[in-house]
Formats: C-alpha cells, structure tokens, sequence
C-alpha cells in the first residue's frame, strides 16, 4: 500500500506517495524524475547511485525511501550555484574526469561530502573517499586531480 | 532492473516494541538495521520476508560508551562510527582496522556492527541472481537441494565473511540477545555454527542488542584481510589477534581468530596455549602461525585458489602478531592492501 512520505530533496520538499519496497534511489528517478542519480548495480557494489544524505553519502540503491522520511538528500541536481557550475564539476570538465559519465554524479556528491568536512585532503584521503566509487573509464588519475583542484579553488572562494 | 520484492514495514520507537512486533511472527520477518546486506539479498530473492522490522528508530541500540572496564557497542551502532571514534583507536585497533576495511565508505555510513555480525554467509553459487540461480539448478541454501561447491556434502558450505567477528572473538567480546521473552548473553564465538544455512545461534525472535568489551591494560589488538582488491571486497581471509603482555613482554592472555575459512569464524585455542606465559619471540610467532594453519578449511566457493588462501593463513597470523609485538610491519600491510588491487 502507498503511503505519503516527504523528502527534502536539494533544500526543496517534495510530497510523494511510495510503497515501502522502493528504494530511495526509485523514488529519486522514477517519482521525482531526478534522473541525475545513475542506476549502476543495484547491489551496492559501484557508488553510482551514491547521494548525500543528511550530509553524508550513502547508496540510494540500499535506501529504502520510506526511511528517508523528512530527511535531507542532495544528488548531483543540486550541486550547481544558479547556472553556474559546482566548482568540482568544472574541475571534472576542466580535467576530463568524466568520459562516458556514468559513474560522475556518484562521484560528485561523494567528493562534495568530503571536501565539506575536510578542506584539505591529501591525496590518499581522497582515493579512500572515493573508494567505493568505480570508474571504467578514466582510471581515476583524472578524478583524483580535479577532487584536487577542486579542493584548491574552495578553499580560495573562503579566504 | 532489480526490484525488492514486496513486504510491510514496521518501524517500531523502542526495544521493547520491535520485539513484540517480532515476537509476533519471527519466521516471517527481518530485522532491518543497516540493510546494506539484507536488501541486496531480497533483490536476489535470497531473502524474502514478509514483514521487516527497522531499527532506525531505536535509539537505545545506537550508544557506544568506553569505559576503563569494558567497552559496550549497541548493535545498531554504524560502522563509520566504530571507524572514526578516536578512543576505540587508541584501545581496540584491531576492531578499528577489521571495520575500516569492511566494504565502501558508503555502505559503512549506513551498515551496523550487529549486522555485520549477523552477515549472511557467501558463497559463488549463492550470491547471484536468482535467473542465474535457476539456470544451475538451485543450491541448498535457497530453494534446492544440492551444494554446488561439494555435491556430496551434507550440510551447505557457505563461507562466513564478516570482518567483525574474528576481530571482536579475538578480543573477548560477549553478545547480547534479546527477545520479548528474556535477554540472554554469550561469547560472540557461541553466536556462530558450522553451518551455512545455520550459522548463527541466536533464535529468529531475537535480536543482537549489545557488544561488550573487556578492556585488558597493555593489550594490544590487529586484523590483517586478504581480498583480491585493495578497494572493497568481502574477505578471503582474515586474522584477528589480541596479545596481553606483562612489563617484563611475557605474554599473559593472547586469542588468535580466523575468519572467511569456514561457515563460522573460529579461535584458535592452540595458538592461545601455545604463546601464554612465553615471550613474544620468532618461534613463538611461527608456532603459532602453524597452530593455525591447520584449522583452516578454505572452500571452492570464492576467489582465488585454494593452496594460496591457505597458505596465507601462516603468512597473515605472524604479520598479526609482529604487529602487536610493535614491529613496522606497515609495507607488508600496504602491499596486501593495494598490491592485490
């Protein structure tokens, strides 16, 4: 049976009816049509569905959304500043992080966690962090060097 | 795509609450605490409860206090915050380590230490989709009645695979079950049974509430996993030690735990007698190491060979115990943990 359940999702409330078997990362794409959010392995073995959750991030494919109730999610919609890009995103872009752009949202919003609680990682935090996040294509040189100048270019924004 | 099959979700306020919902049918229902493995598992229709019963709002399962004595971890706590809680650095490092190492930073911001004790078994012929599964000819421990990995077999041969438990068994930890019945409590090693379908011995209506661990003064702890990737991987084979020395460096208690080498994770009393009342030296070391060896029984039902997971066994026990000794054993450490990736 559907039940209501409210998500504040990128600082806006959204109102949805979910059945308790659907995961947050459905709800995301499926309800709410934020399909930033990729659906990789649904087993939690590739960090593409990751999204933060109440700031830290989790893997919305092991979510139930009926648990999220109330909670603050940020997904990779909501990392731009008006029409402007994250600063992480245009280092992805500047660095050629991102080549078929699967696994990039996850990424992303995995890079934003860390950097909000650590400003100035090294770069094995940074491949910890990221750890659980798997890439393809770029074999994560690329990613770990815009994570690094992204990094660079928050911490001058804060001076 | 994979989608969870359908169940009632209850999300009970308190202890009591959960287990009188429990309670109410135990057959038919899950406790659903961090689901990082239960969830995959229904989407496979390896598990497929009726009714699961969150945790979330349990807040009496979720408190990690230390104290001079002991330390207690309800079972709700995350991993992430047994991983990053600076004291349990400091007094039980070799829980630290066994934890950091479990899965992704991800799932450790989600996942609970009473879940990974509770991890279901693995197996190659079990952990696939349930099409897979079918193709094959389903095994025992779901839906058929054969094990792939022995077919002569009589019991299933799943491999336990939680990194927790050997480190939590090498350190004394007692569990604590409960159930709208009573509570009762036991040595984590008795919370396990040879037995890939039935490799816990805690009752469908109970629930794994709270860790205890004893604090030894001079103790000293380490967990060293062998997995084919440095990133993430569930264990091929893990060794947890806790050495107890006195001023003089003769060892005064000392338990040496082994996991992913059987349907449960196993102590070594052996190795126990055998460093007790010696000094921490080479032979001492290499005996122990050869105590050990012979326990494990690594399956055909993971990666890697055999003769190698085995033969390990020796190679991960001395890099424990010179650990705790206070040799740099840190290249040794780095080169299992990134070499292999």
């Amino acid at each position: 049976m559907k039940q209501p359940i409210s998500l504040i999702v990128n600082g806006e409330r959204h109102d949805t009816l979910c059945q308790p078997n659907l995961t947050l990362l459905e709800v995301l794409r499926e309800n709410l049509q934020l399909t930033g959010t990729k659906h990789g392995c649904e087993l939690g073995e590739c960090g593409a569905c990751a999204v933060l959750l109440d700031g830290e991030p989790v893997l919305s494919c092991l979510v139930l959304a009926m648990e999220c109730d109330g909670q603050q999610i940020t997904t990779v919609e909501g990392l731009t500043r008006g029409a402007s890009l994250h600063p992480l995103q245009a280092a992805f872009a500047d660095h050629g992080a991102a080549q078929c752009g699967y696994c990039t949202p996850g990424v992303l919003v995995t890079a934003k966690a860390l950097l909000d609680r650590n400003p100035c990682p090294s770069r094995t935090e940074v491949r910890e962090a990221l750890s659980g996040n798997l890439c393809r294509c770029t074999g994560y040189l690329q990613i770990l060097d815009a994570v690094d100048a992204a990094a660079h270019v928050l911490r001058e924004e804060k001076r | 795509m994979l989608r969870l099959p359908e169940f009632q979700l209850l999300s009970p306020q308190s202890l009591s609450e959960a287990l009188a919902l429990l309670q109410a049918d135990p057959e038919h229902s899950s406790i659903l605490a961090g689901g990082t493995d239960l969830l995959p598992n229904m989407k496979r229709r390896q598990q497929t409860p009726r009714r699961l019963i969150s945790l979330r709002n349990v807040a009496e399962l979720g408190q990690l206090t230390v104290a001079a004595d002991e330390v207690r971890i309800g079972g709700s706590v995350r991993l992430r915050t047994i991983e990053t809680h600076e004291a349990l650095a400091a007094e039980l490092r070799g829980l630290v380590q066994a934890v950091s190492q479990i899965a992704t930073v991800h799932i450790r911001g989600t996942a609970t230490i009473g879940g990974n004790l509770c991890l279901d078994t693995r197996c190659e012929y079990y952990n696939q989709s349930q099409p897979w599964r079918q193709a094959i000819g389903f095994c025992k421990k779901k839906d058929g009645d054969i094990c792939w990995v022995a077919t002569s077999s009589p019991r299933c041969l799943a491999v336990s695979s939680t990194d927790a438990a050997p480190a939590l068994m090498a350190l004394g930890a007692q569990v604590q079950l409960c159930s709208a019945s009573g509570t009762r409590e036991l040595p984590l090693a008795d919370l396990y049974q040879n037995d890939g379908i039935h490799y816990l011995s805690k009752r469908p209506d109970e629930v794994l509430t709270l860790i205890r661990i004893p604090q030894r003064a001079g103790q000293r702890s380490a967990y060293w996993k062998l997995r084919r990737r440095g990133s993430f991987d569930f264990p091929l084979l893990g060794v947890a030690v806790a050495v107890q020395r006195d001023d003089a460096g003769i060892v005064q208690h000392a338990q040496v735990a082994l996991g992913a080498v059987s349907s449960r994770p196993l102590l070594v009393p052996e190795a126990s007698a055998l460093l007790c009342g010696q000094p921490l030296g080479d032979e001492q070391i290499r005996q122990a190491a050869e105590a050990a060896y012979p326990l494990a029984k690594p399956m055909d039902h993971a990666d890697m060979s055999l003769s190698y997971r085995k033969a390990m066994v020796k190679s991960l026990v001395t890099s424990a115990l010179r650990e705790v000794r206070g040799d740099d054993v840190s290249q040794d450490r780095q080169r299992l943990m990134r070499v292999l990736g």
